[in-house]
């Protein structure tokens, strides 16, 4: 038992793996000797050489492409994307090669692969830094993406995920990564990768995020109890595939829910789970499924911000909404 | 006006015929030359003579394969077919250079390359009769699928030659260990992102790599001219390795050069581009239609540099093969074209509900979920019916 940071709790996750099992690759920009811009990397090369943990070119398409080849030779390369808003070079190689071999070679040619990419705002970068791509990746057949929320996931999910044998696109919520700290319990078993959680009981509405606002929802859950009114929180862990149950469990006992995350909320996540849960829950709604988001707009100046992120407020304000019904 | 100064003058003008600079060791004529930067090892004069024997046989073949599946196309059996016309020898002299162990990653249209690696041509047709993406299995012939997207697998041949390395298969001088990555590209996709990333990584990394570019003169309807104002290969120096220019139409030299090059990648010394001067006799694919763009003049002048025809003159005016050998090609050319024009039409639609098994490894219970909601969808008609 230790405790640790989330970018600790990665870091520690990705040397166990590597230890694990020596086909196990890291690769991207400023991995090596630096650790990462993020240190997730942090003293891995030096640790485990420089054929293992490998600095690349600046060319994120580059680095996809040449992951696809490590993994064809038998490698289990985890590459990590400097930032979200760096991902797009690198997205035909993404979706038209990585997504689609085990697909299109009717399952010969497997892609055991981890895409990590820091997402979220909140940290006043410039632009291209904060952005929130899950949906695009999330829509991809033959993808499977998931987001950490906090230090005991992060240290377990990216070990699940590089033990995988599906390309997984790992989303990590970069302004948590040097917030808070939690007893990481390294012996003990972990969930399950591919399951969301209840992360705290209620009966007044559901509230539903994942990444970086399953913290803002736990807030806006606080305050709401202190108004005598219990959220249930649930962090959706996986995205694709999603697990919903414990979702529809939830909304048929609130009736309400409220989904949150930072991305646009024009065909975001929030938009295939409120479908969902009015397909499966339509009878047990007593208001309709409410979107919490990132406007429709590019990210804006860092000094605004706050005001494009979703808060407690405005998570609160969607409860409101959905309990006046 | 101000004068540009002298330093801003490329050295080479754009420029793109053959050129001095063109490694060729049988020429048009089928006159055997001679290289002073490349030497053809095929052994003895009789192993010799038997190589060069195998080659046209391969090449008569792999023409074969190509009119076959261009007929079949017309007959409605293929949705579309890559033509190779033109681009045998670039094809069977690269393809017959590489070991079993070396790794081939091939565009959309190395038919030859495939049935150099043993894949039955067979296989080839599903992709463009639409029954599949590629049935053969890229482990078992050391050959990868098709790749559609242009160049995006040069980067895979990099990634792949750099697992290579780390298997510590590279410059053991075990020559069965020794492993080289054969990319394929054209002209057209050297104009690629992925490409020029492939070239910057194979370079950083000194990776066991071999570059081969079929230069055919054409990306569809645009000419050489739109990718590159100077010779393709002279590319090469800029990324830091070596680039060289071969007759494309000439299987030995290209034969020659290629296994030079791979020989360089297995014994640790990086990358080499090899451009492949070619044209595409045929059109980019059955849907297309060479008279919107290009003159028939161009087609008569490279039909005199024919490369089965040059072999075929070599062979007979040394006396190297006789009427019978000739007679016995053309019998397996027969048995080939029967070959994929039953086999193709044996060709069955797969399962529909079977799509959903194959987009993982670790099938997801949503996927599994709508197959079975489509499977029972399907069986309500079948219900119907009954």
């Amino acid at each position: 038992m230790s405790t640790m940071t989330l970018a600790k709790a990665l870091n520690a996750g990705l040397r166990a793996a590597m230890e694990n099992d020596p086909k196990v690759l890291v690769m991207g920009e400023d991995v090596g000797k630096l650790g990462g811009v993020f240190r997730i990397t942090d003293g891995l090369q030096k640790d485990f050489g420089e054929d293992r943990v490998i600095d690349s070119p600046l060319a994120e398409s580059g680095i996809l492409g040449t992951a696809v080849g490590m993994a064809m030779r038998g490698y289990r390369p985890v590459c990590e994307i400097q930032f979200d808003g760096f991902v797009y070079p690198a997205y035909d190689q993404i979706v038209s090669q990585v997504a689609k071999l085990h697909f299109r070679s009717q399952g010969r040619v497997p892609m055991p692969m981890v895409i990590r990419i820091p997402f979220g705002g909140g940290i006043g970068a410039v632009e291209h830094h904060s952005e929130s791509p899950e949906a695009q990746f999330a829509h991809t057949p033959g993808l499977k993406v998931v987001a950490c929320s906090n230090p005991v996931d992060g240290y377990w999910m990216i070990q699940q995920a590089i033990a995988s044998p599906d390309p997984i696109v790992f989303l990590e919520p970069k302004r948590q990564y040097h917030a808070d700290k939690a007893e990481v319990d390294t012996t003990a078993a972990p969930d399950p990768l591919f399951a969301s959680r209840v992360v705290r009981s209620g009966d007044a509405a559901t509230l539903i995020a994942y990444g970086p606002t399953v913290k803002t929802c736990l807030s806006a859950a606080e305050a709401a109890a202190q108004e005598g009114r219990e959220l249930e929180v649930i962090d959706l862990r996986t995205l694709s595939p999603l697990d919903l149950d414990p979702v529809f469990d939830s909304v048929r006992r609130t009736g309400r829910a409220v989904v949150v995350h930072e991305a646009h909320v024009n065909l975001g996540m929030g938009s295939e789970v409120a479908a969902r849960i009015t397909e499966q829950c339509f009878y047990s709604l007593e208001a309709p499924v409410l979107r919490v988001g990132g406007f429709d707009t590019p990210y804006p100046p860092s000094r605004i911000e706050e005001d494009f992120l979703p808060d407690l407020d405005r998570v609160l304000d969607a409860v409101d909404r959905a309990l006046a019904y | 006006m101000t004068a540009v100064p002298d330093v801003f003058h490329a050295s080479q003008a754009a420029w793109h015929g053959g050129g001095p600079e063109l490694v060729q060791l049988l020429t048009p004529e089928g006159e055997r030359v001679e290289h002073p930067g490349i030497t053809l090892d095929l052994g003895d004069a009789a192993q010799e003579a038997e190589a060069i024997r195998g080659f046209y046989r391969d090449m008569v073949l792999t023409r074969r394969i190509d009119t076959e599946a261009t007929a079949l196309q017309r007959h409605g059996e293929l949705g579309i077919w890559a033509q190779l016309l033109g681009q045998e020898a670039a094809q069977i002299g690269s393809g017959r250079a590489l070991r079993p162990q070396d790794f081939v990653f091939p565009t959309y249209r190395e038919h030859g390359v495939a049935y150099c690696r043993g894949v039955d041509p067979l296989d080839l047709l599903g992709l463009f009769r639409g029954v599949d993406h590629g049935r053969w299995d890229p482990a078992d012939h050391n050959f990868g699928l098709y790749t559609i997207v242009i160049g995006a697998q040069t980067l895979h041949a990099v990634g792949y030659a750099m697992g290579v390395q780390r298997d510590g298969a590279v410059g053991t001088g075990d020559e069965d260990r020794d492993t080289a990555v054969l990319a394929y590209f054209g002209d057209g996709a050297s104009s690629q992102g992925d490409v020029n990333e492939s070239f910057v990584f194979g370079a950083s990394y000194h990776t066991p790599v071999v570059f081969f570019c079929q230069n055919n003169q054409w990306a569809i309807s645009e000419p050489i001219e739109r990718q590159s104002r100077i010779p393709l290969y002279q590319r090469a120096l800029g990324f830091g390795f070596p680039g060289v220019r071969v007759d494309g139409n000439d299987v030995l030299a290209t034969y020659a050069v290629t296994q030079a090059a791979l020989q360089r990648a297995r014994e640790g010394q990086g990358p080499t581009f090899i451009e492949a001067y070619t044209y595409r006799m045929g059109a980019h694919t059955t849907t297309d239609d060479p008279t919107r763009y290009r003159l028939n003049d161009d087609l008569e002048r490279w039909k005199l540099r024919d490369p089965i025809e040059r072999v075929r003159v070599y062979l007979v005016r040394n006396g190297l093969a006789d009427e019978a050998f000739f007679a016995e090609i053309e019998d397996e050319a027969a048995r080939m074209g029967e070959h994929l024009r039953a086999g193709c039409k044996a060709l069955g639609d797969p399962d529909p509900r079977g799509i959903f098994d194959l987009v993982y490894a670790e099938q997801t219970p949503e996927l599994a979920a709508q197959r079975d909601e489509f499977a029972a969808y399907l069986a309500s008609f079948e219900e119907v019916a009954r």
